[in-house]
């Protein structure tokens, strides 16, 4: 289906613009308090209204999207870059004792319930978009290394690792010019799954108070504000959990889209 | 069979033993001594001490940790720091909310997800595939505290058909404690949904696949016998393992929904907890859902190795 792969990149792109034109652009000031101006529907002030402090949504949106993707992407960051090497090193000594300690160590992190311990995490580090991050992260680490190790095992049987073998490098030397790349497709699908777990994460967290602090805005404490307005000014819950939506829904479809394109072996199945 | 038990027991053992340094590591190295949080800013140090020293704090951290295994084995999981009640009770009395709602969201997802995964497989690459497939993209998108939310606003603000929060208690009646969970239940219900189906339907297209179901068309069967006699036993087992998954997840991943409708349950408990500083409450709850979703694992595991011969050999 290239429709998702067209769709994903359109919407994921869109959300990334939207955010970065907020550093240099945006119809209002996220930071200006106008209780005068409080509450108002979609297109009575602004595209999409302004919020309980009179602040103009578009705005909210644009800026909440900038600490959306900034804290996926660092979260995801830790986890592939601390994840795929822990695989590799797995995968180049099969049932090793290192193998057996990285995957008994992910199937214990994978048994932790993650938003309690994320929860945990930020709430006895302190709330803010850091701690966030790091309990976000915690949980992308396993997800990367079961990946990669996956995924480097039976490269590890084929003929050219063989001959790299035989030419006298060493085990890092072929995991990091060998196997690396051969596996970077299924990493790069994983990661934009990753990435979108990782922004409905940060919008739970920042719901319960424990992600961005204000003034910052963010789209889970967006909703959170919006909770016991949601009878007076409805378009107050639903604009920012429709760009959670839509932005999650995007970088899905692109997940999907990617992994067909770049996964030959789906493309015998899928006839 | 008895050498794959053993190992698995062995493994089990291990890792709630490690799973217990882990948590017990975390909260000793967070910031922040609940007894100094207790008493506020203005407590003499001596007060502080003395009530360190009631709470069991001054001891050694060894000590203190093979305690609170010890206990725990013999099902003493500690006092509350705030509430001075056994963390026991207070476990029991929040599981009356939570299991109940863990079941009932389970059963929802079961309701939906199956007969839409099997609906789609059995109409790969058609109309109704890609409806089912596009419904279950927009459903793991979706947070289910937003949808939590929308429900609120659509049935209990404006319907007005249920509450917008709060326990109705099971000590009232049965139909009003199971109505205050509808919401819940289905907010959380949604996304498990969408993965849930997702997971038949591919599950369900590859044993399609699988030659002895050629055979058994070739025998003469039809497309629908084959496919719920021969195709959805063998293609269940995946979902047994997500299910198994998502039931440990809604027991302890409800702690936002519980928030958003002012549940009572376990989630809450340690929302709370840790607001409170009440650390050992948050230790012992954590340990138990991290108990309950190993131990979850570990029953899917022996159930199919029981099942499946294949799967008892170490690999």
């Amino acid at each position: 289906m290239k429709l998702n792969l067209i769709l994903g990149a359109a919407i994921s792109t869109l959300v990334v613009a939207l955010a970065l034109l907020s550093y240099v652009w945006t119809p209002g000031d996220h930071t200006t308090i106008d209780i005068a101006n409080r509450m108002k529907p979609p297109g009575a002030s602004g595209l999409l209204g302004t919020d309980h402090f009179g602040r103009d949504m578009v705005t909210m949106i644009m800026v909440g999207a900038r600490t959306s993707i900034a804290v996926a992407i660092v979260a995801v960051g830790i986890g592939m870059g601390l994840g795929v090497p822990l695989g590799l090193a797995a995968a180049a000594r099969r049932g090793g004792v290192l193998d057996e300690v990285i995957m008994r160590g992910n199937d214990l992190i994978f048994a932790f319930p993650s938003l309690v311990i994320a929860i945990l995490i930020t709430a006895l580090l302190g709330p803010g978009a850091v701690n966030a991050i790091i309990a976000i992260g915690i949980f992308n680490i396993p997800v990367f290394a079961r990946i990669a190790r996956g995924a480097a095992l039976p490269l590890w049987q084929r003929e050219f690792i063989l001959a790299a073998r035989v030419a006298g490098k060493s085990r890092l030397r072929i995991s990091a010019e060998h196997i690396l790349p051969n596996i970077a497709n299924l990493l790069v699908v994983q990661g934009t799954i990753q990435f979108s777990l990782a922004i409905l994460a940060e919008a739970g967290l920042s719901y319960v108070g424990l992600g961005a602090q204000p003034p910052l805005p963010s789209w889970g404490r967006m909703l959170a504000d919006a909770q016991t307005l949601v009878a007076v000014a409805p378009h107050l819950a639903l604009v920012p959990g429709l760009a959670i939506v839509m932005t999650v829904l995007g970088l899905n479809l692109l997940g999907d889209g990617l992994r067909d394109r770049l996964d030959p072996r789906l493309q015998r199945v899928r006839t | 069979m008895w050498l794959y038990l053993l190992r698995r027991v062995v493994s089990l053992v291990v890792s709630l033993l490690v799973a217990s340094a882990v948590i017990f590591a975390v909260i000793e190295v967070a910031p922040g001594d609940p007894a100094s949080f207790m008493l506020g800013m203005n407590a003499q140090p001596d007060t502080i001490a003395a009530l360190r020293a009631e709470l069991g704090l001054d001891q050694p951290t060894v000590q203190r940790y093979l305690s609170w295994v010890g206990g725990m084995v013999q099902g003493d999981f500690g006092t509350s720091y705030t509430y001075r009640t056994p963390v026991s009770q207070m476990v029991l009395d929040r599981l009356w909310v939570s299991l109940p709602l863990a079941i009932y969201a389970l059963l929802l997802t079961l309701i939906v997800a199956i007969p839409a995964g099997v609906f789609a497989a059995a109409r790969r690459g058609r109309a109704g595939d890609v409806a089912v497939m596009g419904a279950t993209q927009l459903g793991v998108a979706i947070p289910n505290f937003w949808f939590a939310m929308i429900l609120v606003l659509i049935f209990a603000i404006n319907l007005r058909w249920f509450g917008a929060g709060g326990f109705a208690g099971w000590e009232n009646g049965f139909s009003p404690a199971l109505k205050s969970l509808t919401l819940p239940a289905i907010a959380l219900a949604l996304p498990q949904a969408a993965i849930l189906a997702r997971v038949m339907r591919s599950s369900l297209i590859e044993t399609l696949n699988e030659d002895y179901m050629r055979t058994a068309r070739a025998k003469g069967l039809t497309r629908a016998q084959t496919l719920w006699s021969h195709g959805l036993r063998n293609a269940l087992i995946p979902v047994l393992t997500i299910m198994g998954l998502q039931f440990a997840f809604l027991l302890a991943g409800a702690i936002i929904i519980e928030q958003v409708f002012f549940l009572p349950g376990l989630g809450r408990l340690v929302f709370q907890a840790i607001s409170a500083r009440d650390l050992i409450v948050v230790e012992s709850v954590v340990m138990l859902l991290v108990f309950a979703v190993i131990m979850v694992n570990f029953l899917v595991d022996l159930a199919y190795a029981l099942v499946d011969p294949r799967l008892r050999r170490p690999g």
